[in-house]
C-alpha cells in the first residue's frame, strides 16, 4: 500500500474511520448472508464483499447532507452512507420498520436522512438522477455533491453516456464512481467493454477521468479528494474507475463459472480489508485492541439491528393501495 | 374578469409563465427550450428563459433519459420540474426513467420520495409525420400505476389542467395533441387550475354518451350537429384526465342515457376505451340499451399517405355512424 504525498492530510483518526466503514460493510454483509443461508432472510442478495474500499474512502470525504444515487449491488455504499442498520434491516426483510415499509426490498432502498435517494435494480439508471439531485445542489447555491455509484457493466447502457454528456454540458456537482470488480453479471469485462479503461471514456466528456485501485484506500480517498473537491467548487463532474472483485459472484448461491478458480483465489488473497488492518497497526495508527473493541462495537450494531428488523412485523394489506400516489387510490 | 382568445400552445405558455412566477421551484427543461434556441420547436416556452432566467429554464441535448432522470433528481430535492419530451413517440427512449423511477418511486420508497415532474409531450395524426413522430401512446402511461395521465382539449382546459399537473405531487404525462392546438378558445385571464381526475360535460344530452378525450373531442363535436340533425341527443363528456379517470361521471352519463360510445385517436386494441367500456359494462349491465361500442385507430402503425392516414383517423362521419348504429 503506498504512502500518500500528502499523507499529512490523513490523520489517523480518518484513515481509522475509512477502516470503520469497512467492517462494518464485511460485518454486515457477513450477517445477511448467514442470515439467508439459515432461512430467515429470503431474498436475492447481490454481495459487494470485496468491494468495501470504494464507498468506504469515498463517504470519509461525504457530508450527511451529500447525496448518494447507487445500485441493486449497493448496500456497502449505504452502510458506508452511515445509514442506520435497523431499519436496513427491517427493510431487507420485508418488514413495516424497513426504510420503505418493505416494499422496496434489498434492490431498493431508499433513506434521504443519510443522503441514500435512490437505488436503482435496472442497470445504468442511478447516473441520470444523480444529474438531477446535484442540478438541484446548483440550484440551491449549496456546495452538496452527488455521487452516482455503478458497475462496469453499466457503462454500456445508453444512460451512461447520456449521463456524463449532460454533467458536463451543466457543470454539474456530480462523481460518477464505476466499481469495476471485472463482470457485467456473467459476462467478463473485455467481453462486453470496447475499452480498456472504462477511465478513458471521460475524454469522451470533456471531464476527468481516473483509473484507481479500488481496493487501495490511500489511492481512493486521494482520487476521491480531488473530484469531491472539484465539484464543490463548481468545476463539474469527474469519472471515477475503481477497480476491483467482487468475491461472491454476480448474486449469493451464483457458480462462478464463467471466472477461474485461479483469478478469484488470487483477488482473496488481495482481501484489502486485513491488509489495511495490519498497515493500520504497523503504521501506528492504530492498535490491534482498539481495532477489535471496534469490531465488537460494530458486531452488536449489527446483531442488534438483525433481531429489529426480523422482528418487526410485515405491513399490513392496505400498502398495496397508499404510496402510489400522494393521495390513497381507491382500489 | 376579462378573457383571450388564444390557442392551446398560447395557453400552455401562459400556464408555464403563470407557474413559473408563482413558485421559483418551478424548472423548465428540454430539447430547444430556451430562447436561444427558439423557445421550443412550436413556440410554446418562448420568452420563459428571458424572463426567468437560464438556470430554471434549460435547453438540454437530444437525450431523453438524461432530461427525465435530471427531472427526477431536481424534484426528489423539492423542485417542480416540467420537462418537454419533444413528441410522445420520444418518450419510449426514456421508458426507464418514467416508468421504472418516476412512477414507482413513491411506492417502492415506502411514500419518502415524491417525484411532482411534468412531462409535456405533443402528438397526433394528421400531419403526415407517420409511424414515429404522431402515436396516442396514453394507453401505456394509464397502465402504469404511479403516473397521472392528462389530455386536454379546449385552451382553457390545455392552461387549467398543466397548471394542476404542476402543482401535483405525482408525476403526470401533459399530452398536447396536434389535432387540438392551433384552435382557438377563451381563456378567463384568471384562469386557474383545473382538477385533475374531473371530467367535463361539453354538452348535455339524453340518448347516447360518448366518452373522448384530446384532439378526438373536436371530432366527436363536429360529429354533434349531424346527429342533432338525427334527432340524436348526445351526452358528449370530455374526460380531460385519461388517469385517473372520472369514473362517477362517465358511469353517472351512461345511467341517464343507456349507450355509449367510447373513441379516442389512439390505437383500438387493448387501448383505454377498453377499460371504460369494461367498466360500465360491468357496473350498468342491466341499465344499457345496447352494448357498448369502442371507436380507434386500427392496428397499425399511424401511415404516412395521406388517404391511408385519413382512414387511420376517427372522423366525424365514423362516430356519425356508430352513434346511429347504437340507436337501432
Amino acid at each position: 500500500m503506498a504512502e500518500l504525498s500528502n499523507a499529512a492530510a490523513l490523520s489517523p483518526e480518518v484513515l481509522v474511520d475509512i477502516y470503520r466503514r469497512m467492517i462494518r460493510i464485511e460485518r454486515n454483509d457477513d450477517a445477511i448472508r448467514k442470515t439467508i443461508r439459515l432461512g430467515r432472510l429470503v431474498m436475492p442478495y447481490y454481495s459487494a464483499r470485496g468491494q468495501e474500499v470504494i464507498p468506504s474512502a469515498i463517504s470519509s470525504l461525504l457530508n450527511a447532507d451529500d447525496k448518494i444515487c447507487t445500485i441493486y449491488r449497493g448496500i456497502h455504499d449505504m452502510v458506508a452512507k452511515d445509514m442506520p442498520l435497523r431499519p436496513l434491516w427491517a427493510e431487507i426483510a420485508g418488514r413495516v420498520d424497513g426504510t420503505c415499509k418493505g416494499k422496496g426490498g434489498p434492490m431498493h432502498l431508499t433513506h434521504p436522512e443519510t443522503g441514500v435517494m435512490v437505488t436503482t435494480g435496472i442497470v445504468g439508471s442511478s447516473m441520470p438522477i444523480a444529474n438531477g439531485l446535484a442540478w438541484a445542489a446548483k440550484l440551491d447555491g449549496s456546495k452538496r455533491v452527488t455521487v452516482a455509484y455503478f458497475g462496469d457493466g453499466a457503462s454500456n447502457i445508453g444512460a451512461f453516456h447520456e449521463s456524463l454528456n449532460l454533467a458536463s454540458v451543466w457543470k454539474l456537482p456530480v462523481i460518477f464512481v464505476c466499481q469495476n470488480n471485472g463482470f457485467a453479471e456473467h459476462t467478463r469485462y473485455e467481453n462486453g467493454t470496447s475499452v480498456d479503461f472504462i477511465a478513458k471514456r471521460a475524454i469522451g466528456y470533456g471531464m476527468p477521468g481516473h483509473t484507481v485501485d479500488g481496493n487501495d484506500p490511500l489511492a481512493m480517498y486521494t482520487a476521491a479528494h480531488e473530484a469531491i473537491t472539484r465539484a464543490r467548487d463548481g468545476e463539474g463532474p469527474t469519472l471515477l474507475e475503481c477497480k476491483t472483485f467482487r468475491f461472491l459472484g454476480h448474486v449469493l448461491g451464483d457458480d462462478d463459472k464463467y471466472m477461474t478458480k485461479e483469478e478469484k483465489a488470487a483477488a482473496i488473497e488481495k482481501d484489502p480489508l486485513p491488509a489495511f488492518k495490519a498497515w493500520l497497526i504497523a503504521q501506528g495508527h492504530a492498535t490491534e485492541a482498539t481495532l477489535a473493541a471496534l469490531q465488537a462495537e460494530i458486531e452488536a450494531e449489527i446483531e442488534d439491528a438483525q433481531e429489529f428488523g426480523l422482528a418487526s412485523p410485515p405491513p399490513s394489506l392496505d400498502e398495496l393501495r397508499r404510496d402510489v400516489f400522494a393521495q390513497e387510490i381507491a382500489a | 374578469m376579462s378573457a383571450q382568445k388564444m390557442n392551446a400552445l398560447q395557453a400552455v405558455n401562459a400556464a408555464l409563465v403563470q407557474a413559473m412566477a408563482e413558485d421559483d421551484k418551478v424548472l423548465v427543461l428540454g430539447e430547444d427550450v430556451a430562447d436561444r434556441e427558439g423557445g421550443g420547436v412550436t413556440g410554446a416556452t418562448a420568452g420563459l428563459s428571458t424572463r426567468f432566467g437560464d438556470d430554471r429554464v434549460k435547453s438540454t441535448p437530444i437525450s431523453e433519459q438524461a432530461i427525465i432522470g435530471a427531472a427526477i433528481g431536481a424534484a426528489l430535492s423539492g423542485y417542480k420540474p416540467v420537462a418537454e419530451i419533444m413528441l410522445m413517440n420520444f418518450t419510449t427512449v426514456a421508458m426507464d426513467m418514467i416508468f421504472n423511477h418516476a412512477a414507482k418511486l413513491r411506492f417502492m420508497s415506502g411514500g419518502q420520495s415524491t417525484v411532482p415532474i411534468t412531462i409535456r409531450t405533443l402528438t397526433g395524426a394528421g400531419w403526415q409525420t407517420a409511424g414515429q413522430h404522431a402515436d396516442h401512446l396514453e394507453g401505456w402511461f394509464a397502465h402504469s400505476a404511479g403516473i397521472k395521465v392528462v389530455a386536454p382539449s379546449s385552451p382553457a382546459d390545455y392552461k387549467g389542467l398543466l397548471l394542476s399537473c404542476i402543482q401535483d405531487p405525482d408525476p403526470c404525462i401533459f399530452i398536447e395533441s396536434a389535432g387540438s392546438l392551433f384552435i382557438p378558445g377563451e381563456v378567463a385571464d384568471d384562469q386557474g387550475p383545473i382538477p385533475l381526475g374531473k371530467a367535463r360535460i361539453v354538452q348535455e344530452g339524453t340518448d347516447v354518451t360518448i366518452v373522448s378525450w384530446s384532439s378526438q373531442i373536436i371530432r366527436c363535436q363536429q360529429a354533434l350537429q349531424p346527429l342533432a340533425e338525427a334527432g340524436i341527443s348526445v351526452e358528449l363528456v370530455d374526460l380531460r384526465t385519461v388517469s385517473p379517470w372520472d369514473k362517477e361521471a362517465v358511469l353517472a352519463s351512461v345511467a341517464k342515457t343507456g349507450r355509449l360510445l367510447v373513441a379516442h385517436e389512439a390505437v383500438r386494441s387493448f387501448g383505454p376505451g377498453a377499460e371504460i367500456a369494461s367498466t360500465v359494462a360491468e357496473e350498468l349491465f342491466g341499465q344499457l340499451k345496447a352494448p357498448v361500442r369502442r371507436l380507434g385507430a386500427p392496428y397499425s402503425p399511424v401511415p404516412f399517405a395521406k388517404v391511408l392516414e385519413d382512414a387511420y383517423i376517427v372522423s366525424p362521419e365514423r362516430v356519425v355512424e356508430a352513434i346511429k348504429g347504437l340507436m337501432v
